[in-house]
């Protein structure tokens, strides 16, 4: 049995983004965590939301997920309101958070599983659907094993299938690479990469990790709660007049900072 | 683009399969966890071999409803016990809600497509059906130790169980979102199983506590586990305890109403503190 949801939205025309978020703020308290904050994902698009820790991306991703809602502003998932239409927004969204959120005790099958009901799919379709995933990233084979015998690189490619096992157009991964090796980190960005060319699924990822950014990717700079640049990884070159992303990336922050002061 | 977002549903079919696979995974884990289903299982049972035994010739029950003839010591406290197994199963509950949200494995089930509401009494009829499979298999051992029970008390106690472990797991899952860490929240299970467990008609009938304690009558009066054991008595000889039912059934309600509203992405007391695993 696979429920799917009726009256499902219909393919957003071109030039809705895969995400939207405008004039979101957000305070815990007193403390401001996020500050006017805009940006756009477009449908297709690799699109890093770079910052420091503590720049408010978690925050962010908290919002866009409703684990909390947004008290200004608006964030839209395909044209859907995360607030007043979470089901429709949500239903199209696969996420990866910082923290594990794995079931160690349980197979990697079992974890698959479910997910998919969480989301109205069946056992017989979500078992279908996680083995066909499983085998297109390589680890078919791990299935039936437990998530405690996984190594990190490995758990961090199951929670991506994971994420993709209700077939989202819009992936958000949450400084997905922390605490990888080298190779699993480039492995996993290739993964997320092929995602986008193949499948047009828009992505957002939150890193802190210049060297992942590349040529073509969309590059949106956050820093203590406020957006500082957006733009093409080109176009973030040569406003900064930087020689690398590096040193554009620390301009920014650096102007942000006097600003501040 | 608005209209047809203005009808999206999701289908009927799709909340059972939400509620299937949240059931389905407790049990998973509930398997995996043979010490818990042991200890679940061993704790009421020291409390019938041990405890009940000892104390059978020093308290005597005098023939109170819904007995009809003087009952062994054991008889008594039997659906004392089984309360509390399940209010030790509605606060195990929690704790591994508070341990998900720790580890971020609560994130998962929060960002479900499907309204918050329903996730978490999903988790709560997940809970209980795990609670049901403790009761039997204490009350199937208890059958050995001549806690013998009509025979359709087995099944008209299904009913007051669901009530009762709606009660105690709504107050397990308001609890839950009352704490931060594991460390807090265990050290405030020792603070709200033994008093309610004490405090309540689960070892000695209210009678009795009257003629010691006026104080102590008022407290155990006042106390909800009360009515959940007195529902659970009543339901094993086949009987209906309306007054029980009813505070059980309200309290169940407030729980779960608080309960859902803590865990409200606008208006919870999440949002407040930095999410679900504002812990980290």
């Amino acid at each position: 049995m696979t429920a799917r949801p009726r009256d499902l939205p219909s393919a957003p025309g071109a030039g809705v983004p895969a995400l939207a978020v405008s004039g979101v703020s957000h305070a815990f308290g007193v403390r401001k965590a996020l500050d006017d904050v805009s940006l756009d994902v477009p449908a297709g698009s690799f699109t890093a939301l770079l910052g420091p820790n503590g720049a408010g991306k978690t925050t962010l991703f908290s919002l866009v997920t409703r684990l909390y809602d947004n008290r200004s502003g608006a964030i839209h998932v395909l044209g859907s309101d995360v607030r007043r239409q979470p089901a429709a927004a949500l239903s199209r969204l696969g996420v990866v958070f910082q923290a594990r959120t794995l079931d160690l005790e349980l197979t990697v099958l079992d974890n698959l599983l479910y997910h998919a009901t969480l989301h109205g799919i069946g056992f017989r379709a979500g078992r279908h659907r996680a083995l066909e995933l499983l085998a297109q990233d390589g680890i078919a084979d791990r299935a039936s094993d437990k998530v405690r015998n996984l190594s990190g690189g490995q758990m961090r490619r199951v929670e991506i299938v994971r994420a993709l096992m209700h077939r989202p157009r819009l992936l958000l991964l949450d400084e997905p690479t922390v605490g990888l090796d080298i190779a699993s980190r480039a492995a996993l960005v290739a993964q997320v990469r092929a995602l986008v060319a193949q499948e047009g699924i828009g992505v957002l990822w939150a890193t802190h990790i210049i060297e992942e950014i590349g040529p073509g990717d969309r590059v949106v700079v956050l820093h203590r709660g406020r957006v500082r640049a957006e733009g093409s990884y080109e176009e973030l070159l040569a406003r900064s007049g930087g020689e690398d992303l590096s040193a554009a990336f620390l301009q920014l922050v650096d102007d942000a900072g006097e600003a501040a002061a | 683009m608005s209209r047809h977002h203005h009808r999206f549903r999701l289908p009927i079919s799709g909340y059972l399969i939400v509620l299937i696979g949240i059931c389905w995974r407790e049990g998973l884990r509930f398997l995996n966890q043979r010490g818990r289903f042991l200890s679940a299982l061993v704790r009421p049972l020291v409390w019938l071999f041990i405890f009940a035994a000892g104390f059978r010739s020093v308290l005597g029950v005098s023939i109170i409803p819904p007995y009809e003839t003087y009952v062994l010591y054991e008889v008594y406290v039997t659906p004392g016990l089984v309360a509390m197994i399940q209010l030790f199963n509605g606060l195990q509950s929690s704790l591994s809600m508070v341990y998900d949200r720790e580890v971020g494995a609560m994130r998962i089930l929060l960002v479900s497509p499907y309204p918050r509401w329903y996730l978490l009494v999903c988790k709560l009829v997940a809970g209980i059906c795990v609670s049901l499979l403790q009761v039997y298999a204490f009350l199937a051992v208890a059958w050995f130790w001549e806690v013998e029970l009509p025979p359709i008390g087995y099944f008209t106690v299904m009913p007051a169980l669901l009530l009762s472990g709606l009660m105690l797991g709504a107050m397990g899952l308001l609890m839950s979102s009352l704490f931060r860490q594991m460390e807090n929240f265990a050290s405030v299970m020792n603070f709200v199983i033994f008093p309610m467990f004490f405090a309540s008609s689960a070892l000695y009938p209210l009678w009795r506590v009257q003629e010691s304690s006026l104080a102590l009558w008022w407290i155990c009066t006042f106390n909800p586990f009360t009515y959940a054991v007195e529902l659970i008595r009543f339901a094993l000889y086949g009987q209906f305890a309306p007054f029980a039912a009813l505070v059980v059934a309200g309290c169940a309600l407030v729980f779960l109403a608080a309960s859902i509203l803590a865990y409200d992405p606008s208006a919870g007391v999440m949002a407040r503190r930095g999410g679900p695993d504002a812990a980290k």
